[in-house]
């Protein structure tokens, strides 16, 4: 399996990324500039945190129009797997490969701690590893993560199960304690905490970890199980 | 040359933080007469045309696809020759 770390102007979680894919199922991973235009050498497409062009206008907004997005739109077409996480979240939703928008936090303040989530949907390529309702601890680092829909596109999300992952305790002000939602076929999902950054004790969880491993089952489902490095 | 002002504010109904934090700081200081407040951007723009109505529709395009985002935020704009 093929993993890609996309990489903006203003990346800042692309290097735990790679390291995360390295560290949890060992699979190949590439960092993929903004400019680039062919993504179909890869599986899996992570979307990483950061603030791309300096979040200047609105987090996203800018790189929504890089030219690799076309091909992350192509990708997430094709049933590919595409993870943006925090500053990767803002830039699917700006593309519209997922719905909603994330404002400013209501607390006005950059939030950056551990926070409780529940797995509301296990059963997305990304979240197999899971137990439903399962409560797991991944860091959350965003000034921007209030995550906001209209009440149309909220009944949508619930019953289509698209909201993934709730917050414990809601650390920013989204719209029914949301974390993370996915699209509609479930192969884009979209979150604010962190798992890249909680895949070993040492980093204080290891939660995150299940993600990543969660993305390899699915992929082996329909794929060569043969390749394993 | 045609200049287009463009101002983008958040939607009425959506709750703007920004807006409120400064409405409270105003009140802190002493301006316990402002009611409410949101903060929104103003851009300047210099279009290389001189056609109204098709700066209108460049402009909309601009707003549409870029400036606004359109899930929480409106736009309106104004032009001058």
């Amino acid at each position: 399996m093929k993993f890609a770390v996309l990489v903006f102007p203003g990346s800042n979680c692309d290097i735990d990324c790679y390291k995360a894919v390295e560290d949890t199922v060992g699979e190949s991973v590439d960092y993929v500039w903004h400019t680039a235009t062919d993504l179909s050498a890869y599986d899996c497409i992570i979307v990483p945190g950061g603030f791309s062009y300096g979040d200047y206008l609105r987090c996203g907004a800018i790189s929504r129009f890089a030219p690799v997005m076309a091909e992350v739109a192509k990708a997430a077409e094709q049933g590919k797997f595409i993870l943006g996480i925090c500053n990767g979240f803002q830039i699917l939703t700006e593309a519209n490969l997922l719905p909603g928008a994330l404002r400013r936090n209501m607390s006005m303040k950059f939030r950056c701690h551990d926070t409780k989530l529940t797995v509301v949907n296990n059963e997305t390529p990304f979240t197999r590893e899971y137990r439903k309702n399962e409560e797991i601890i991944i860091p959350i680092a965003h000034g921007e993560g209030n995550y906001y829909c209209d009440e149309e596109t909220l009944e949508k999300l619930k019953a289509n199960h698209q909201i993934v992952f709730t917050y414990g305790d809601n650390p920013n002000g989204s719209i029914e304690d949301i974390a993370g939602i996915c699209n509609e076929k479930g192969n884009v999902i979209g979150m604010m905490p962190h798992p890249e950054r909680a895949v070993d004790t040492l980093l204080g969880s290891e939660d995150g970890k299940r993600m990543f491993t969660s993305i390899l089952k699915s992929w082996r489902d329909t794929h060569d199980t043969a390749s394993v490095r | 040359m045609i200049k287009a002002t463009v101002y983008v504010t958040i939607k009425k109904g959506v709750l703007d933080p920004q807006g409120v934090a400064v409405q409270g700081a105003l009140h802190s200081i002493g301006f316990q007469e402002v009611e409410s407040l949101r903060i929104g951007k103003y851009i300047e723009i210099n279009l290389d045309m001189d056609d109204r109505a098709a700066a209108e529709v460049q402009l909309k395009a601009m707003c549409e696809k870029l400036l606004a985002n359109t899930v929480v935020e409106d736009y309106r704009y104004e032009l001058e020759a």
